[in-house]
């Protein structure tokens, strides 16, 4: 048995080591390949192993292996020569290597633009793994525009990618559009929404936008050919409440996947100069349905306060806008810490741990949803999800008076019959507003968990599964 | 007067789940005439269960939420003035950010 155990962790640290090492070379060959691809670029522009007997451009610009590569393109009577030359000479910049992100820059790369960025601050995770397809395992913990610009140049090496490894803010965003004719969001949060919007409109760039949240998907093409920017649409924002994240509502992988994928049809459209982009109007993805409708929505708005007539907003104000205050919510995703309770209303993990140890009498109440509470719970927690709390506090009375009477038994003895009264949560902020709410109706004692199932797992069980 | 109104982006959340809704609204004083202010306070009594701040705001829908009355944005039918028909389809989606 033990010299089962020795042989396997052999094997996985052999494992690691071959990874690491594949990793340092994938980084090499992509950064050589990128060289060699700018070395090249001043004198054609392809890479040139044709045979001496043709030219190794013909008149209208592309190499023989461009022929090659792009030979389906060439065959479109509506795409063309024309429309690969058009699209070899653009450049495209997308936000965000995500779930939409993901099959953009794919697709861009494959499609051969000229140039295409790629901005983002944060690395990749295995739970992005269904829906973020450009990533692969072995880049979990690293950068997300690493890893995303190692798969863009390995699916085609003729194209420059650049790097932005940043979160964009009003200090970088115009500098780094203004090297882009087409700016792809693919972001996941309202301030950047708007702050990229905004920097469009400034800089006059069409700006192609996707979501996708659950099942839901949505797409069009803002600030072109006399459209809508994202504030004429969406003059105020949303409260924050209406604002929900992939990472709290849960997103079906392909979902994400389908509209980024149309997005970078539209940025493609528009770098060729092929057919209608979507301006003006919003196509609304409904996948549970089955259903894709696509909308005619208002047209540029000459009271907009970025692109209307009278507006004052150029780069300067920009710079100056506070995006996160404007919308009331952060441009990162960290997810909100609430600090509603006194300190003596709370208990960490690892109190709670002790006090289950000690066979301390009490109910533990989890207020997450129902469905979260199927993927992973503590035992003998009670559910009760917090929006049926109000509705359901007699089964709160019944579990503290049940538990009541098994301590009685138990210790028949001096036992004062005090039952304390947790509650549980994803990360600890609702269990507080759970607590709130049975303070003031009847248990001033009761506490919650801090952190919440998270903070469990990181406290007192690593095994217990994070979501 | 027949009408079939849809909710998207979450605010189906706020109708028990349910995205489509075949209605029938008879308008108010015999006038003979709906408009979507008047559509929106029957919708408000009728359909939303949960969290009416997260539909309404004042008397105009919330921001954030888009309007469609017969696939096209209710900015250029006359927002809450519009006059609505018999058989139209009127869809409240929420804007989605996630991505």
């Amino acid at each position: 048995m033990a010299s089962t155990t020795g042989e396997s962790s052999r094997i996985l640290h052999e494992i690691e080591t071959l990874k690491s090492a594949k990793f340092d070379l994938e980084r090499r060959i992509s950064a050589l390949e990128s060289q060699l691809h700018n070395l090249n670029q001043p004198h054609n522009n392809g890479v040139s192993n044709a045979s001496s007997t043709s030219p190794s451009t013909f008149p209208h610009g592309l190499s023989p292996d461009m022929i090659y590569r792009y030979s389906r393109h060439l065959l479109l009577p509506s795409f063309g020569v024309q429309g690969q030359l058009r699209l070899s000479k653009s450049s495209v910049l997308v936000v965000g290597a995500g779930g939409l992100g993901s099959p953009a820059l794919l697709y861009l790369a494959a499609s051969g633009v000229g140039r295409l960025g790629i901005v983002d601050h944060d690395v990749v995770e295995l739970n992005n793994m269904h829906r973020q397809i450009i990533h692969t395992e072995a880049y979990i913990g690293r950068s997300k525009v690493e890893s995303a610009a190692a798969t863009c140049r390995s699916i085609n090496s003729t194209v420059q990618i650049v790097e932005h490894k940043e979160a964009l803010r009003t200090s970088n965003a115009l500098e780094i559009f203004s090297k882009y004719d087409i700016i792809v969001d693919a972001t996941d949060n309202a301030p950047s929404r708007y702050m990229i919007s905004d920097c469009c409109v400034v800089l006059g760039k069409p700006l192609v936008s996707g979501a996708a949240l659950g099942l839901e998907g949505q797409l069009t093409v803002y600030n072109y050919n006399g459209g809508p920017c994202y504030r004429c649409l969406f003059p105020t924002p949303p409260p924050t409440t209406a604002c929900q994240r992939c990472a709290d509502s849960g997103v079906l992988g392909v979902v994400p996947g389908i509209i980024g994928c149309l997005q970078a049809l539209e940025a493609i459209k528009i770098a060729s100069a092929v057919g209608d982009p979507l301006s003006g109007r919003m196509l609304l993805f409904d996948a549970l349905a089955a259903r894709i409708r696509i909308v005619k929505i208002r047209g540029r708005s000459v009271q907009c306060e970025v692109c209307g007539e009278n507006s004052e907003f150029k780069a300067a104000q920009f710079q100056e806008f506070d995006y996160e205050k404007f919308t009331q919510s952060p441009l990162s995703t960290s997810p909100l810490k609430l600090k509603l309770l006194e300190p003596n209303s709370r208990i960490s993990a690892r109190e709670y741990r002790d006090r289950l140890h000690s066979n301390e009498s009490h109910v533990l109440v989890d207020v997450r949803p129902e469905h979260h509470f199927k993927i992973v719970s503590l035992p003998n927690s009670l559910n009760i999800p917090l929006a049926s709390l109000d509705g359901r506090l007699e089964e709160v009375v019944s579990a503290l008076k049940e538990e009541e009477h098994k301590h009685k038994q138990k210790s028949k003895s001096s036992s004062n019959g005090d039952v304390e009264l947790y509650v549980v949560c994803r990360r600890g902020n609702d269990s507080q507003r759970a607590v709130k709410y049975l303070q003031e109706n009847g248990y001033p004692s009761a506490k919650d968990i801090i952190g919440g199932l998270e903070g469990w797992a990181q406290e007192v069980d690593p095994t217990f599964p994070s979501y | 007067m027949q009408l079939t109104l849809e909710f998207g982006g979450g605010l189906e959340l706020l109708c028990n789940s349910v995205k489509i809704h075949n209605v029938s609204i008879d308008p108010e004083n015999g006038v003979g005439k709906l408009i979507m202010k008047d559509l929106l306070s029957w919708v408000r009594a009728n359909l939303i269960k949960e969290r009416p701040e997260m539909f309404m705001k004042g008397d105009t829908v919330r921001p954030g939420v888009l309007v469609l009355v017969n696939d096209c944005d209710w900015e250029l039918s006359g927002q809450l003035d519009t006059t609505l028909e018999e058989k139209d389809v009127v869809v409240f989606i929420s804007t989605l950010h996630g991505g």
